[in-house]
């Protein structure tokens, strides 16, 4: 067999998008009582728990304290059953410290750490099914279960995984996609004011088509921060219902 | 635009894996009708009037093709008759996972907007998706689904008001279970030769029907069907042959029928590294049904059934008797001698068949009215193939393409279907055709795709090129090219700078500017891989709008170049070089004997002649140069035809001259592409596409020596440089030609150049130029490996931008074993359509007398050159029924004694030449001794009467 077909003459994907359309997106926010704050976010098949506790004292070691404002702690794993193939991944191996590194620092540049020196917020997110795109959605699913603990942001960081087939860039990439050869590239984008917070990028693209790309995610992170506000103000609503508002 | 409503998930499961895909159903899905008002659609392909006249369907209606048919009928579908076709993506799917020819050649009739093909994306549309079954296996999924499109198109269009008299659509199926299953439901479904019977207008249609299976069974065994014959060994399946190759049984290798012997082949099995073996297949059964480059898989017989390669000549001629097995040809084995007895073995199985439509000619069948003719292919390798088709009389006498459908184990030949007749045999277009086809050059007119990436006229320079560029149109730069030349590649110019010194300039076409990697364009010219020239006749790597006018570099307009500026002192010793993006504007497009006018008449100082002369000049001092570094000159005869210019039948042939220009421009070129290969190895060691000329192992000059002994003259070969010299000083007295005919030999001695990518190799030597390292840089426009290499230096100038293949040396690599078989089979083309042009120009000649020279001295033969036709042919000695004289051959001179005359090497004789089209297929100058007078009578008689001789 001769490979797939990414994108065909018509201009369908393997899963029947267009280059530019997302997959369809689903969320929850609060989704547990205890925690600050929680959000479960489907995108396509990927599914992802986020949970929020904070801000709070600093736990652990105290050296660690930035006396101008907050610590942010991610954590991000992998279910045991998210894949094809069960596989036992213990915490702290190379691709989850390096995910939850990227997360830090997306969440750094957009949580307003000032405003809580000396303390520390706590971001867990949990790779529950993956099917593609698993920084974007984590940070997606993150963006909501931030908003859900109260904490003030500059924005909503949205986040989307782009790739380049073809001469065509492709938006939100399924697992299929990614495997699939293509140079791919995350961005997670404040999407009001359209600062960057990361841009991560492994494979080789020649530097003429960064631009593309580039631009290529920004209209897909603005479409996913519409369909965040749309979920945020819906939740808002039903919880104004609920307390009598 | 409308996101997706609903999605359902597709659970594949392969092996072990579960896959879990999303699946979205759209509602915008256009169904691609010009009718339709419902559809959104902004370029419907479908038209509004479909006139197709057939006695099945009298109303309009579009065709939907199930998988089987397009598999099998794409030579039908490709017909332009054939319009308003509606392919499913199911289909589309299914076929690319099929075959990957037969979904090129679909998608390229999509592309084409005449054919009105449309993709409906029928599993991605809300209402023609389905789900497979509990139970339903894929296929029959696919036909259900093929069948729900059929049925949503016929409900879609039915509902439209503005449709004319019923629109329909027709599903054609090879498959009667879908047909009933379709017919059941309402739709309208045809057999597809039911259909294509139907178009009354078009008749020819029936013979491109490829045989369905169970038309093989009844067509060709009704006669006989009392005693089935099973004539061949029935094929193993792929799985057992793997087993069997990988537990050392069975061996696999490329089949390779004997050109002399239809019973006889050789299989070829590449063996790890260096040893390679082959097998020797003999008898119809031990061949069983494999035909020339297919891959097999053989087992050896038992070491006291091997055999040794026979050395008769046979020839398929069983005309009439076209269905019984001729006992008495099953074995003709000779108890040959144990030492020459071969490993043996008999096929197996086919592991990959190896088939392409073949060039070939109708034997008609006796019977006068049958259907069924044998079809004999112009590769005498390839078996004959049985046809079926009502145009027996008209095709007789034409070269045809059939392609061959099957082999039933019960069958002497294959099955096989008419493609395409290409026109009379022996006529100039016809006989061009073929010699394209057999040496597979691709010159099909060029894609609609391909030509979508063309510049768009009016076309001229842009601000944004100026800019980039370095405006060289100042400059006066000229072209010298042979008469008639449209695709000028290269064009230089010359001056003297103020400080005494030259500055000279070769500017190349810069077609890397036009042809983008990557594109439709870009991958048809490195498919072709070089513009081949054929008497008379062009097969273009670009499109013409590119060869002969966007890139060529005619005089007056301004062009796009890549330059090569040097600094040059009088002494010819380059003190500056540099490449830049330029642009030109060339004064003058010469032939060379204009140019070497221009260079002798001392009258003339314009600008041209003056840098005509200082470039000759300087082309002297840099040729002494080159050859006393150890360059050869070598010779070989090129033919030139005269054309009558009404008929393009050659009036007269003569060798061509070369004079004083062609080497000045020869030797600018060779200075060009050395200082690029430099340039290009330094800047990327790993991935510059580079050419090179491996010196021959000493023991191919066994010829050259032996030969020049026997006029006393000693050659050195231990190096280019001694070779060069000692042919310098091989001279004769009273025998002036001597020395080209030397220089003759020793070319036959040498290697071929190839390509290679530089990062996959270690010795770059160029052995004829004695070079230490060269390329291809100057002709873009009829080479693709020149391209790469403006693309490669291109980048290394930071002019143009890089990409991911230019980068990767296996992908290059590939590229260049690619290139390096384009040039060989165009090299072949070449010189087989020469042959063909000498053969025309005999034939109005008659026979000749003339005068030649031999040239090689062989078992039975001699090998004589005509040096006023550039033409070698072999004259025979012995011939198959005749009693030969005798000949007494002596490897040392060699010398061959017939009779009571001895040859020698470069003897002079002389010889008739005239055409033999007794095998109008076959056709051949025919080369017969009269000086020295015949060594016996009989021979002269042998050689008037039989057909034995000679070849080109």
């Amino acid at each position: 067999m001769a490979g797939i077909e990414l994108l065909s003459d018509q201009g369908y994907r393997l899963d029947g998008r267009k280059a530019t359309e997302l997959r369809k997106v689903q969320a929850r926010l609060g989704v547990f009582a205890q925690a600050d704050g929680s959000a479960y976010l489907e995108q396509g098949n990927t599914k992802v728990l986020a949970v929020v506790y904070g801000p709070h004292e600093m736990r652990g070691s105290r050296s660690r304290t930035l006396h101008d404002r907050a610590v942010i702690n991610c954590q991000y794993s992998m279910a045991t059953f998210s894949t094809a193939e069960r596989k036992r991944r213990p915490h702290g191996d190379r691709k989850s410290t390096e995910m939850s590194l990227h997360l830090k620092q997306t969440f750094e540049a957009a949580v307003m750490t000032q405003l809580f020196p000396r303390s520390q917020i706590d971001i867990y997110v949990k790779i529950l099914q993956s099917d593609g795109g698993n920084y974007s959605v984590c940070v997606n699913a993150a963006t909501l279960a931030v908003i859900d603990a109260g904490i003030p942001m500059r924005d909503y960081v949205c986040a989307c995984t782009v790739g380049f087939v073809d001469e065509t860039p492709l938006a939100d990439l399924c697992y299929a996609e990614e495997s699939g050869g293509v140079s791919s590239l995350a961005l997670a984008l404040l999407p009001r004011g359209g600062q960057i917070a990361l841009v991560q990028m492994d494979a080789r693209l020649h530097q003429d088509h960064l631009e593309a790309l580039i631009e290529a995610a920004t209209t897909a992170c603005k479409g996913v921060s519409k369909v965040l506000d749309e979920v945020v103000r819906q939740h808002l609503q039903e919880a104004s219902v609920l307390t009598g508002e | 635009m409308l996101k997706s409503k609903t999605f359902v998930k597709k659970t594949r499961s392969g092996g072990v894996m579960k896959v879990v895909r999303e699946h979205y159903l759209r509602d915008d899905i256009w169904c691609g009708s010009e009718t339709c008002t419902e559809c959104k659609q902004d370029s419907p392909v479908l038209q509004k009037d479909v006139c197709v006249e057939s006695n099945l369907c009298s109303y309009p209606h579009y065709l939907v093709p199930d998988t089987n048919v397009v598999l099998h009928q794409i030579d039908v579908l490709e017909n332009p008759v054939i319009r308003n076709v509606i392919i499913l993506q199911t289909v589309l799917q299914e076929v690319r996972h099929r075959s990957a020819p037969v979904h090129k050649r679909l998608k390229d009739i999509i592309h084409e907007k005449e054919k009105h093909f449309y993709t409906f994306t029928n599993e991605h549309h809300r209402e023609t998706f389905i789900e497979r079954q509990p139970g339903e296996s894929a296929n029959d999924r696919n036909d259900r689904a093929i069948r729900v499109a059929v049925k949503w198109y016929s409900k879609h269009l039915k509902t439209l008001e503005s449709g004319p008299d019923g629109l329909k659509v027709v599903l054609l199926t090879n498959d009667l279970g879908n047909k009933q299953k379709a017919e059941e439901n309402g739709m309208v479904a045809f057999k597809f030769e039911e259909y294509i019977k139907s178009l009354l207008a078009n008749p020819e249609l029936v013979d491109l029907l490829a045989l369905s299976n169970d038309d093989k069974v009844t067509a060709f065994t009704d006669r006989n069907f009392i005693h089935i014959l099973v004539l061949f060994p029935e094929h193993l399946p792929l799985s057992r042959i793997q087993v069997g190759i990988k537990s050392g049984s069975y061996l696999q290798g490329t089949f390779r029928a004997s050109r002399d012997n239809y019973l006889e082949a050789t299989v070829f099995v590449q063996g790890d590294g260096e040893d390679s073996t082959e097998v020797l297949i003999q008898g119809l059964q031990n061949l069983n049904r494999a035909v020339h480059q297919d891959v097999v898989a053989v087992q050896l017989l038992p070491r006291n059934q091997w055999l040794a390669p026979s050395s008769v000549v046979l020839q398929d001629d069983g005309v009439a008797k076209d269905d019984d097995v001729e006992e008495d040809e099953e074995e003709k084995v000779l108890s040959a001698a144990e030492a020459a007895r071969k490993p043996t073995g008999k096929v197996v199985g086919i592991i990959k068949r190896n088939w392409r439509p073949f060039c070939g000619m109708l034997n008609v069948s006796q019977i006068k009215e049958s259907t069924r003719h044998l079809f004999t292919p112009a590769d005498r390798r390839v078996p004959r193939i049985r046809i079926e088709t009502r145009q027996a009389s008209t095709l007789a006498g034409q070269r045809i393409m059939v392609a061959i459908d099957g082999w039933p184990k019960n069958s002497r030949y294959p099955n096989g279907h008419f493609v395409r007749s290409l026109g009379g045999a022996g006529e100039k277009e016809t006989e061009q055709e073929v010699l394209l086809l057999e040496h597979d050059v691709p010159h099909q007119a060029f894609s609609q795709a391909v030509l979508s990436f063309l510049p768009k006229m009016p076309w001229a320079i842009t601000p944004e090129d100026m800019a980039k560029r370095e405006d060289l149109r100042h400059l006066t730069v000229c072209s010298v090219d042979p008469p008639g030349c449209t695709d000028i590649d290269d064009a230089l110019h010359c001056r003297e700078l103020e400080n005494g010194n030259f500055e000279v300039g070769v500017h190349i076409a810069d077609v890397s500017h036009f042809i983008r990697p990557g594109n439709a364009l870009d991958k048809e010219a490195a498919n072709r891989g070089t513009t081949v020239y054929l008497c008379g006749k062009r097969i273009d790597m670009v499109p013409e709008l590119l060869s002969s006018n966007l890139c060529s570099l005619r005089s007056n307009v301004e062009r796009l170049a890549f330059s090569c500026i040097w600094e040059i002192n009088h002494k010819a010793e380059i003190l500056k070089t540099r490449f830049t993006k330029s642009v030109i504007n060339s004064k003058a497009s010469l032939t060379y004997a204009e140019a070497q006018m221009r260079i002798d008449d001392t009258n003339k100082t314009d600008d041209i002649t003056q840098s005509l002369r200082g470039l000759n000049k300087l082309a002297k001092i840099l040729k002494r140069q080159r050859i006393e570094n150890g360059a050869l000159t070598l010779s070989s005869l090129e033919v030139r035809f005269h054309m009558d210019s009404e008929t393009h039948d050659p009036i007269d042939l003569q060798t061509k001259e070369l004079m004083e220009t062609n080497s000045m421009v020869e030797e600018f070129m060779l200075l060009a592409n050395i200082s690029v290969a430099q340039k290009i190895y330094d800047e990327f060691s790993e991935c510059a596409l580079l050419r090179k000329h491996p010196a021959p192992p000493p023991s191919n000059y066994d010829v050259l020596i032996k030969a020049a002994k026997s006029k006393n003259v000693e050659i050195h070969v231990d190096s280019a440089k001694a070779l060069a010299d000692s042919l310098d000083g091989a001279k004769v007295e009273s025998f002036s030609y001597f020395n080209t005919l030397l220089r003759i030999l020793a070319t036959r001695c040498m290697m071929q150049a190839v390509y290679f990518c530089s990062g996959m190799d270690s010795d770059f030597h160029h052995y004829g130029l004695a070079s230490p390292i060269y390329t291809h840089f100057t002709s873009p426009i009829r080479r693709y490996s020149d391209i790469i290499v403006h693309r490669l230096l291109a980048v290394a100038i930071g002019a143009d931008s890089t990409y991911p293949d230019l980068m990767d040396k296996h992908k290059q690599s590939a590229l260049c074993n690619n290139l390096n078989y384009r040039h060989k089979m165009a090299q072949y083309a070449q010189r087989a359509s020469v042959t063909f042009h000498t053969q025309l120009f005999f034939k109005s000649r008659g026979m000749l007398n003339e005068e030649g020279f031999v040239l090689f001295v062989r078992k039975n033969a001699i090998i004589v050159l005509i040096p006023k036709f550039g033409l070698e042919g072999t004259v025979f000695f012995d011939t198959k029924d005749k009693v030969s004289p005798s000949l007494v051959y002596d490897e040392e001179g060699p010398t061959l004694k017939v009779e009571q005359h001895t040859f020698h090497i470069f003897d002079r004789v002389k010889v008739t030449i005239g055409l033999d089209d007794s095998n109008i297929q076959h056709q051949k100058i025919r080369m017969a001794l009269t000086e020295p007078s015949k060594p016996t009578d009989g021979l002269n008689m042998k050689i008037n009467t039989t057909a034995r001789e000679k070849v080109l």
